[in-house]
């Protein structure tokens, strides 16, 4: 409860400083705009004949819709986990009667009001160009809102694993790449995917990375029913509790083998 | 209340560090792919002590003693190998919030302030995470700008100030909550000579006015010569000496310089028919003599119409420490 009493100003400062790295930030938000490329070649196909339910305007918009929702449900806790666990740096977040991962999601949510500035334009243009049937419902609209905490949840989670795992290895940054391999294809990254034959479809709607990503997309610009919403959000809630239960288990193992070097 | 509900009780104290070793070279690095040997190294080797509460004791030794590794410990950072401590009556390890509210470490390599903030903004954060209430935390800030003068520099970004601008804020973010115990590691690191003496003066002003348990590791001798009554000694992990400063100084130079001025050159020789001479020069001649032997010595050298001043000196900490921690290798301790 004091953690919870405690967030606001944590949110508060933390915005203070993702203003401060307002530059940093911008330049790291480019490297997430991958879709771009994705959108050129998809739109040139579609250019011909509609891919599946997809025609030009329709990839403009899921691909748009992509960049957005990643912006908005992007966390990069794995770095700072890394860095700081092989410094010793974590030890002044360990000092404070507060745990250090309320500490890191209030630092990464707080930079959503700026992630959301820089994502406005694209979702404008997304609106403009007529491809998304953005959801008026009610219901849908609270689906999105949640399925964009439930993304946001997962990803944070995954990446505190992935950053636990310094505690223990060190080369936990290549287990990242692993998982960015698997994300950029599983997730609907790169390529819709209601457009991958039927069995990778299976594979991935079964696996964690299309609940980051692909779900709350198909939410936004109108592609999921409310069979699909319900189950989707259910299955986040799975991810998202497994993935904290994980992470929370491999943060307490870590710090028993924490040497809080340097200094 | 004993000892060990407020103060710091470690008994029997020890840490092991388990560490990856590969010699250089290709061959030797390829190798450890498939098979990597490690060593067990002790930091800290069957460590004993009591603290009482209010105390302010000096932790010294040289580099790799264990210093930095026991005040951890007691800090809850690391997990001990074997051995109890507690700390104003909690197991650190278990790092409870409320335990994590009656202690501070302030580490002078190490920063907890916002780099690219002015630290007026990690002051409001710790007030949210330490729940401080709002009167206390501006009496207390009140009180910490009094001795410190952080009132101009705290709404400076902190990558602007100068180090020792960014300690002053260090020390006062660290101590916003209050805490009863206060484990300081080279709070001086790197600190220019005024800048010592007014940390040095604050954490003794500190510990007078809140009757903190303070614990100071620091290889600035002058700092533990001024804060510390008390000094625990301990070298590769193990204690070699806890008693009276003073006591130590005695026990391993029973004896005392005196520092002489002249007017012009002293006749060497004279003064090896007093103690050992371990300075001369043109105008000053440093003479190391048995403490029995002082006021005798004295009087004989003030007869001396050319020796312009003359003082009585301890012989410096450091001194006294390296012969401490040769005696410790030599298993005389």
């Amino acid at each position: 409860m004091k953690a919870l009493s405690a967030y606001p100003t944590l949110l508060r400062v933390g915005f203070a400083s993702a203003v401060a790295y307002r530059t940093e930030m911008l330049v790291w938000m480019l490297t997430m705009t991958m879709p771009f490329v994705s959108l050129a070649l998809w739109s040139a196909v579609a250019a011909e004949a509609p891919v599946g339910r997809f025609d030009q305007k329709n990839f403009v918009a899921y691909f748009l819709a992509t960049i957005v929702v990643r912006q908005l449900t992007g966390s990069w806790i794995v770095w700072e986990l890394i860095q700081e666990i092989k410094s010793g740096a974590l030890a002044s977040r360990l000092l404070k009667p507060i745990h250090p991962l309320v500490v890191y999601s209030a630092e990464n949510l707080s930079a959503v009001p700026l992630r959301a500035l820089f994502a406005a334009p694209l979702a404008l243009i997304g609106i403009a160009s007529g491809g998304a049937a953005l959801p008026r419902d009610p219901y849908v609209v609270a689906a999105f809102v949640l399925s964009l905490f439930g993304a946001w949840a997962i990803t944070f989670f995954v990446m505190t694993i992935v950053g636990c795992l310094s505690f223990f290895i060190e080369s936990s940054a290549s287990i990242l790449e692993v998982w960015l391999s698997l994300f950029m294809v599983l997730s609907g990254y790169l390529v819709p995917l209601e457009l991958f034959p039927g069995w990778v479809r299976d594979i991935a709607d079964v696996l964690p990375f299309r609940y980051t990503l692909g779900f709350p997309v198909e939410i936004l610009i109108g592609m999921s029913n409310d069979a699909a919403i319900a189950r989707g959000l259910a299955m986040q809630l799975g991810y998202g509790c497994a993935s904290a239960a994980l992470a929370l288990a491999l943060w307490r193992a870590g710090l028993r083998r924490f040497g809080a070097f340097g200094g | 209340m004993s000892s060990e509900r407020l103060g710091i009780t470690v008994a029997g104290l020890h840490k092991d560090y388990r560490v990856h070793r590969r010699k250089s070279g290709m061959w030797k690095t390829l190798g450890s792919v498939f098979r990597r040997s490690y060593e067990t190294v002790a930091a800290v080797r069957d460590l004993s002590f009591t603290i009482e509460p209010g105390e302010r004791v000096g932790f010294l030794g040289p580099n790799g003693a264990g210093k930095t590794t026991t005040l951890k410990i007691l800090a809850g950072l690391l997990h001990p190998t074997a051995g109890r401590v507690a700390v104003a009556g909690h197991e650190p390890r278990l790092r409870e919030h409320r335990f994590l509210k009656r202690i501070t470490l302030v580490m002078g390599q190490k920063q907890q302030l916002i780099w690219d903030l002015p630290p007026g903004d990690t002051f409001l954060q710790n007030r949210a995470i330490y729940d401080i209430p709002r009167a206390s935390f501006d009496a207390t800030l009140k009180e910490l700008d009094d001795l410190l003068g952080i009132g101009p520099i705290a709404e400076k970004p902190t990558r602007q100030l100068s180090l020792g601008e960014r300690m002053k804020c260090e020390l006062a973010a660290a101590l916003l909550h209050r805490p009863d115990v206060l484990f300081l590691d080279e709070p001086t690191i790197g600190l220019d000579v005024s800048m010592q003496l007014a940390v040095r003066d604050f954490i003794r002003t500190y510990n007078e006015r809140t009757g903190a348990t303070t614990l100071l590791t620091s290889h600035y001798m002058d700092d533990v010569a001024a804060l510390c009554p008390r000094v625990i000694v301990i070298d590769k992990g193990r204690l070699c000496y806890d008693g009276a400063l003073a006591s130590l100084v005695q026990r391993i130079r029973p004896d005392k310089s005196i520092v002489l001025r002249y007017s012009h050159r002293p006749d060497r020789a004279a003064l090896e028919r007093i103690g050992t001479v371990t300075e001369c020069d043109d105008a000053k001649a440093v003479v190391r003599v048995a403490r029995p032997d002082l006021r005798e010595a004295v009087a004989h050298l003030l007869l001396d119409p050319d020796v312009s001043d003359l003082t009585i000196e301890d012989p410096p900490l450091e001194e006294v420490l390296r012969e401490l921690f040769a005696r410790s290798a030599a298993g005389q301790t």
